[in-house]
């Protein structure tokens, strides 16, 4: 029977969950690189023995590091980002403009094909692709010196590129989205990039059509259907259906359509998940009751799913990288939260039971199904 | 002989226990110091001293004999206790954060 391996990042280090194909036992082993906040931890698709992590600290900066053997053991890999180029400014908080500079990586995506390529997500926003397992970073310029780039401005959490998405299609074609410039797509493997953000609308920013400046949270997409996709903005549940040329409002009933994570149901493309947060200024869920809402008509009409989950005097965050979803049948759903709970549902989120409670704050959750 | 002291996250990511020791030429200064650590343990790039500019990470520290040099010139040559290996070169986090 095949199993399963959690991969989560936290504040204080990282842990692997393990558990065979039932999901009911679980060994969780860590802390590895204890102390340091591990923004992302993520397996290669084509080599699940193949992990990269990226570890870092404000004392000490950033740290990759890669595993070969599952998780059992690490190697220190490159951390040499550099921006290429003239480097330029962005927009600050005041509207000021400021010299890029790198602070950490937020998101590790490693390539569908080739377990030594793996594509990196900076902040200050930046895009980096290594071919040679992790030791040397390239930066891939077009992205950053977009002609929108010295417009862009941070969110709350810096201005960080938090989400690569790797079309399984369209080979050449990536998604990415950064906090608070929005979303782009590139066709060419990352050489240039197109803003993909017509729909979306943000009272945060003076003109709501402006191509950039929407705090886009996070999105997911199913692998047979590449040119819909599901996101978490900073308020409103969005999707689209054609790449990202238009996006439209698919919150429907939820109770607040402010939060983080998205993520979509394995073997159905319209089944969608997300965790709602009361407010931009009151990160925590809403009543103090920790739901996933699910839709199972690509939005719009959404369930709450609280069988399990706390329903009284609950108030975790659940970060953007929290929520991931296994290839297995049931499909296996996973959060985890800044108490440091774990979360996972067997059965496509009817139920919910805690893999572990007590880590430090989750910054990430990846799920491996292993052979 | 140099003897260096890092903290304990540099400890664990260069797989040493203890105090490092490095034998170095004169004249012996703090980036020559940094230099021959970051050559022996290339997994300490950037965790010191940034990648780009050369410059001591924000939170980084550098103490000798009982003497806070992190804002001294890093061509700075070391104390004479430290180069003849009487006292140790301390290289700590700053006390920052919770």
């Amino acid at each position: 029977m095949s199993g399963v391996r959690v991969l989560v990042g936290t504040k204080k280090g990282a842990f692997t969950l393990t558990s065979d194909g039932k999901r009911g036992d679980w060994t969780v082993d860590g802390p590895h690189f204890g102390g340091w906040e591990i923004y992302h931890i993520n397996g290669s698709k084509v080599d699940p023995n193949r992990i990269y992590a990226s570890q870092s600290s404000g004392w000490f900066g950033q740290v990759i590091q890669r595993s070969d053997d599952g998780g059992k053991t690490w190697t220190t890999a490159g951390n040499d980002f550099a921006y290429q180029g003239e480097v330029g400014d962005h927009l600050w908080y005041d509207g000021t403009p400021r010299p890029w500079e790198f602070k950490r990586i937020w998101h590790l995506e490693p390539s569908l094909d080739d377990p030594d390529t793996v594509y990196a997500g900076a902040e200050d926003a930046a895009f980096y692709l290594s071919t040679d397992a992790g030791q040397n970073w390239k930066e891939l310029t077009g992205l950053r010196q977009h002609k929108t780039g010295a417009s862009w401005q941070p969110g709350a959490g810096g201005l960080c590129l938090h989400t690569i998405i790797l079309d399984p299609v369209n080979k050449d074609r990536i998604f990415i989205a950064i906090s608070a410039a929005g979303a782009f797509r590139s066709d060419d493997g990352g050489e240039n990039w197109l803003p993909i953000n017509k729909g979306l609308r943000s009272r945060e920013i003076p003109d709501e059509d402006h191509e950039v400046g929407h705090c886009v949270h996070r999105i997911a997409q199913h692998p047979t259907r590449p040119d819909t996709l599901f996101m978490q903005k900073h308020w409103h549940v969005m999707r689209t259906d054609d790449a990202g040329e238009q996006w439209t409002k698919v919150s429907g009933n939820l109770p607040s359509d402010f939060g983080f994570p998205i993520a979509v149901h394995a073997h159905e493309p319209e089944t969608v998940y997300v965790i709602p947060i009361k407010s931009d200024s009151e990160h925590y869920p809403p009543e103090g009751k920790l739901r996933v809402y699910r839709s199972r008509t690509g939005g719009n009409e959404w369930e709450a799913l609280t069988n399990g989950l706390p329903q009284s005097d609950c108030y975790v965050n659940i970060y953007r990288d929290a929520m991931a979803v296994d290839t297995l049948d049931p499909c296996g759903i996973y959060f985890g939260t800044t108490g440091g709970q774990v979360y996972h549902s067997a059965d496509g989120g009817d139920s919910w039971t805690p893999i572990v409670r007590d880590l430090p704050a989750v910054l990430s959750v990846e799920v491996q199904v292993l052979p | 002989m140099i003897r260096i002291i890092l903290p304990a996250h540099l400890k664990n990511l260069a797989k040493v226990t203890g105090e490092v020791n490095l034998e170095l030429p004169e004249p012996i200064t703090r980036d020559a110091v940094l230099d021959a650590i970051e050559a022996r343990y290339p997994m300490l790039l950037g965790t010191i001293r940034d990648r780009q500019t050369g410059k001591r990470r924000a939170f980084i520290r550098f103490y000798a004999c009982e003497e806070d040099l992190s804002n001294e010139p890093p061509e700075t040559p070391l104390p004479k206790r430290v180069v003849e290996g009487d006292e140790p070169f301390i290289i700590l986090g700053a006390m920052a954060g919770g």
